[in-house]
């Protein structure tokens, strides 16, 4: 049974706060107006062990729990607190050993070296060995079946364990960012994660109740850092005003991703924090089709494009600026002087798209998944901003599945307004699908300049020269204008009955480990 | 005998053909359960290899029939978003439902057959001129509206229930109960207004017959004219009405039930619709089928109850 | 006596007139470009420029009201339109005559209801697209079963009445009988249904918004659109809301007290206002 927490009237932005904050790369502290400004000269309150903990979350996740082959961005962020891979990621966007203590990478970049570390016992309470690893990494590879279930482990040769502290990992190819993929799920041998869910993470897996919840509990034997809360409930409230509603009224002690019209729906006496989504929100165009196939006419409309419009109707200026596919907070990557390669110029647009043949402008159609409305929101200020150019734009609010099957997978629209995340913390995972060949290549962008820098980044064995080429990848993708690039969006977290330290990530996860209530 | 033979004979039938309504739609409309699973990892090679494995390469009439057999032997299938059998999936949520709906009816009868009856007995005075405008009012708000300002009266402002803390039954009966009383009315304030519309003017027009002339003219009062006479004559198409807002209450309660964060099987077949879940989706159109042929086959036979010159062969 | 006002169908005409009057004039002149966006007026309350205030784009509600109201209006009006025409038409072939046909019909009529509208609009829109036109089709079929249920019990309750035998005897047609002798007896509760059907048709194009089905953003305002996008700022601007709920209440008012003045009127049996003399 929860125990109800009587939300404390000082609500606080402790030292801790500000400290875990600002070691955050995607975070910043809330505006001023969620809090009041007594509250900063409040001393820090002492976290309490214990407690149950209420996540509320808009979407179920009608998604396999299997933790290799589950699709959804909602499923990671639960099981991100289950499951843990030899490495996993920080707050900064570091990868740090988990289940491994150490590990090694060859000179080649071809073979990796892992130490297992001692004592990591798995939720059923047996320990983690090699043979463990072996299957795990195996598994979520497809070595034994042929049926890569993470993309990008087909590049997985062998996984060996020459002792039972090691296990080593050898790539058909050089790939430095393999690291990544690394933090795929270690399970049990033999395991099945559909049927039962073992991990080795912070919280272990009690039930889940379809349209309901999903129940997770400490896991007192974890390797790491323990938990502070004994429970985690996720809520499912799929309505976006009883979301709100609910936190109002206490049931709910944290919920993420929320809109700025929500908080400020909220009130007074939650603490918000504000971090951002880290996915790339664009209006990502049909590169094949007329008019998008035209360069001029993509940079006509990126020059027609007022992003900081777009964020001031949205979120009240909130969200950090993209030109290009990659987001600021993935800083290592990041190129902060194409944001504003395209500043708003209307007569430039114009004159661009007299240029390309549409002096008069033309008709096209944005095909929105409705699912979303910060994208449907999104589409409808940049309706109106286009109107400036003599472009009329018509919106088509689709399902998610029509989307995914027309637009994502049959390519077959003009343009879309969606947000692309990384499912790795890669700067391939962003930029791989706009090769010319890529699966999952949606905006047919094709470039063979393009193509062959993307060669030359995968198989770089060198940190530094790689960063370099993937920074090339993304200036020709902001010269060639590929899609308008909107933002980064802002995700606002709010949290109530005196819980605190979140902590936001560069990836789509949630940590539920290091919140705790206050005294 | 004969004649239930005949009437179960025809449910079946009808069963049937939704059954196969259902799944052509499945086949027009985009997508198939193999996007969704695999969403923005899909490859038309893993999509191919998926479908294989679902068997969703047959042609629909195998498919059709596949599902119709195992359906037939009581095996629902298995749900493929959550990899879960359907009959698991949904035991629960229906009796969330069946509760909801059946909560939501009683305070539709309880409300508007009294308020009907009161205000034709009464018709055109002042009151019942003013409720006519109450009435109108209340008929003329959204569902989801009339929800999410019952969440906020009753439940921010009065705190007589707590928003999106739905209690399973398992956990606590009258928690249970008490949470759904806010849903319930939010679904039967507007139908009863509609209710009580219909009622009064039914009422109104029986009025004016002949018989109840001569029923007045052989000294009945005016309560027992209306409780005799008029009453019997004026609840058929309430009656109809009535079978029509329970179906309404049955297979309408997806918005509600988002709402109130209720999970009943409106948003599971809402979602199973969205995700392309045709075993879930089949199951729960079935079970809401057969609550809407028996309802109106129920009304039916009340007419010749109340209406012995009533007949539907 | 004295001929009583009636008050219902007066109010209902005014109101009928100034909304209708309000929309027409939508179509020609609204005070500000109803899609026009304005950063530095966004979510202003109610004042003398903006008299509805504006919404979360700073857009001037007022005129997006008007435009709204014709949306959905036109949508409620064609979609109870078919729903009554066909529904009546099938309620009374089926209620008068019985039988198999009756079975046969009101069993597609449950399978109609049954069917859940979502998955009707999705394999709707996956034919021909989405639009207004697609939803006033949507919504009359799914309002087709409620009036064909209505009007088909009271055909067989009026088939068994004396006048229709006495019609039969004479050896009227069954067409005749249907449309001439027995539908203006059951146009009252006709009449209820439709007002009721303008109502849930007003509803539902605010709930088919809800479910992300309805009018589309580019293609024009409509009432059930603005009153779903206004939910997300019911605590920071109850404008919004407040000023699509009162517009969608305003409109159904005025139908509704048409429809109970008519009725009242008793205007289709025009011999019952000697009757209710005698019964008062």
């Amino acid at each position: 049974m929860r125990h109800f927490r009587k939300a404390l009237a000082i609500i606080l932005a402790t030292l801790m706060l500000s400290a875990a904050l600002s070691a955050c790369s995607g975070g910043k502290e809330a505006q001023g107006s969620e809090q009041p400004a007594s509250d900063s000269a409040q001393p820090s309150l002492s976290p309490v062990m214990g407690g149950d903990l209420t996540v509320g979350i808009a979407q179920d996740l009608d998604d396999t729990l299997d933790p290799h082959s589950m699709v959804s961005a909602g499923t990671r962020e639960v099981l991100f607190n289950v499951y843990e891979g030899l490495v996993k990621p920080d707050t900064k966007g570091n990868l740090i050993p988990a289940v491994a203590s150490e590990y090694s990478i060859s000179d080649t970049g071809d073979t990796f070296t892992f130490t297992l570390r001692d004592g990591v016992k798995f939720h059923n309470g047996n320990l983690v060995t090699v043979k463990d690893v072996v299957y795990s990494i195996k598994r979520a590879a497809g070595l034994d079946t042929g049926t890569p279930l993470i993309p990008g482990m087909e590049e997985v040769k062998s996984v060996e364990a020459p002792d039972d502290k090691t296990v080593v990992v050898t790539l058909k190819g050089p790939n430095i960012e393999f690291l990544a993929l690394l933090t795929a799920a270690i399970i049990p041998d033999g395991n099945d994660p559909a049927t039962e869910v073992i991990g080795t993470g912070p919280f272990k897996y009690v039930s889940r109740s379809p349209q309901e919840n999903i129940i997770l509990e400490k896991f007192s034997d974890y390797w790491g850092t323990p938990a502070y809360v004994d429970t985690v409930t996720y809520k499912i409230i799929d309505n976006a005003e009883t979301l709100v509603m609910s936190l109002k009224s206490g049931v709910l002690d944290l919920v993420s991703h929320l809109t700025s019209a929500q908080v400020n729906e909220l009130g007074d006496g939650f603490t918000v924090l504000e971090g951002t989504m880290n996915l790339v929100q664009a209006v990502y165009l049909n590169n094949g089709v007329e008019p998008f196939n035209n360069i001029k006419v993509r940079q006509a409309l990126s020059y027609a494009l007022d992003r900081q419009l777009v964020m001031d109707y949205l979120a009240d200026g909130r969200g950090a600026a993209v030109g290009s596919s990659m987001y600021p907070a993935f800083a290592k990557y990041f190129r902060p002087e194409l944001v504003d390669y395209y500043s708003y110029d209307v007569e430039k647009a114009k004159q661009l798209l007299s240029d390309a043949g549409y002096p008069d402008g033309f008709d096209m159609t944005i095909t929105v998944p409705s699912n979303y409305q910060p994208h449907v929101d999104t589409a409808e200020v940049i309706a109106e901003e286009l109107k400036a150019v003599g472009v009329n734009v018509n919106i088509e609010l689709v399902d998610w599945e029509t989307w995914l099957n027309r637009v994502y997978l049959g390519r077959d629209y003009q343009s879309t307004i969606i947000g692309v995340d990384a499912s790795m913390m890669t700067a391939r995972a962003m930029l791989e699908r706009f090769t010319s060949d890529s699966a999952s290549n949606f905006t047919n962008f094709s470039d063979p300049e393009y193509d062959s820098t993307f060669k030359q980044a995968i198989a770089c064995t060198d940190d530094a020269q790689q960063v370099e080429l993937y920074g090339k990848l993304q200036t020709i993708l902001t010269e060639d204008a590929a899609n308008l690039y909107i933002q980064d969006m802002c995700d606002l977290v709010a949290m109530g009955n005196g819980l605190q330290g979140y902590e936001f990530y560069p990836i789509y996860v949630m940590d539920l480990s290091k919140v705790y209530f206050t005294k | 005998m004969k004649y239930i033979l005949k009437k179960i004979g025809i449910f079946l039938l009808t069963l049937l053909g939704i059954s196969v309504l259902v799944f052509f739609a499945f086949q027009v409309i985009p997508g198939d359960p193999t996007t969704r699973m695999l969403g923005t990892t899909a490859t038309p090679e893993k999509i191919a290899a998926l479908r294989e494995q679902l068997g969703l390469n047959d042609p629909a009439i195998i498919r059709y029939f596949r599902w119709l057999t195992d359906f037939l032997k009581g095996d629902f299938g298995t749900s493929y978003s959550y990899n879960m059998p359907v009959s698991k999936l949904i035991s629960g949520k229906i009796a969330i439902t069946a509760a909801l709906s059946g909560m939501s009816f009683a305070m539709v009868l309880v409300m508007s057959i009294p308020i009907g009856i009161l205000r034709a007995r009464f018709a055109h005075s002042i009151p019942d001129r003013i409720s006519m405008i109450f009435n109108q009012l209340i008929m003329s708000v959204p569902p989801f509206f009339i929800g999410i300002i019952f969440t906020y009266v009753f439940g921010l402002v009065l705190k007589l229930f707590t928003p999106g803390d739905f209690i399973p039954h398992s956990e606590s009966a009258s928690g249970f109960w008490g949470y759904l009383v806010f849903p319930a009315l939010a679904i039967a304030l507007p139908k009863s207004a509609m209710v009580v519309k219909l009622l009064r003017s039914s009422m109104v027009r029986e009025m004016s017959e002949d018989y109840v002339r001569t029923a007045y003219s052989r000294g009945n009062s005016r309560w027992q004219v209306l409780r005799r006479h008029v009453m019997r004559n004026a609840i058929i198409p309430v009656v109809t009405f009535l079978a029509v807002t329970l179906v309404d209450i049955i297979a309408g309660s997806i918005i509600i039930e988002q709402v109130f964060a209720i999970p009943g099987i409106g948003r599971l077949l809402l979602s199973s619709i969205i995700g392309r879940d045709l075993p879930v989706v089949q199951t729960i159109i079935t079970i809401i089928s057969i609550a809407v042929i028996s309802v109106n086959y129920i009304a039916d036979i009340s007419y010749k109850y109340i209406d012995p010159r009533i007949r539907f062969r | 006596m004295r001929k009583r006002p009636n008050y219902n169908l007066i109010f209902g005409c005014s109101l009928t007139a100034i909304t209708v009057s309000a929309i027409i004039l939508g179509f020609f002149w609204t005070p500000f470009d109803p899609d026009a966006m304005s950063p530095a007026e966004k979510s202003i309350g109610p004042c003398l420029e903006h008299l509805l205030g504006t919404d979360n784009f700073g857009r001037d509600i007022l005129s997006r009201v008007m435009e709204g109201a014709g949306t959905t209006l036109s949508i409620a009006f064609f979609a109870v339109s078919i729903g009554a025409t066909f529904g009546t038409i099938i309620g009374g072939l089926t209620g008068y005559l019985g039988g198999v046909v009756d079975e046969i019909v009101m069993r597609i009529n449950d399978a109609v209801t049954a069917f859940p509208s979502v998955l009707l609009a999705l394999v709707v829109v996956s034919i021909t697209g989405t639009g207004r036109t697609i939803i006033i089709f949507v919504l009359g079929i799914l309002f087709i079963p409620s009036f064909a249920r209505v009007v088909r019990s009271e055909f067989a309750k009026q088939r068994q009445m004396d006048y229709v035998r006495n019609a039969r005897l004479m050896g009227v047609r069954h067409t005749r009988i249907m449309f001439v002798h027995i539908l203006p007896n059951i146009a009252p509760v006709l009449l209820s249904s439709v007002a009721i059907g303008f109502n849930n048709a007003v509803l539902a194009e605010a709930s088919m918004s809800y479910l992300n089905l309805g009018v589309q953003p580019t293609e024009s305002a409509s009432l059930g659109r603005m009153l779903l996008d206004s939910q997300s700022y019911l605590f920071s601007a109850p404008w919004q809301a407040l000023s699509a709920g009162c517009a969608i209440s305003i409109l159904i008012l005025g139908f509704a007290l048409i429809s109970e003045g008519l009725g009242y009127r008793q205007m289709w049996r025009p011999t019952s206002k000697r009757r209710r003399k005698v019964s008062a």
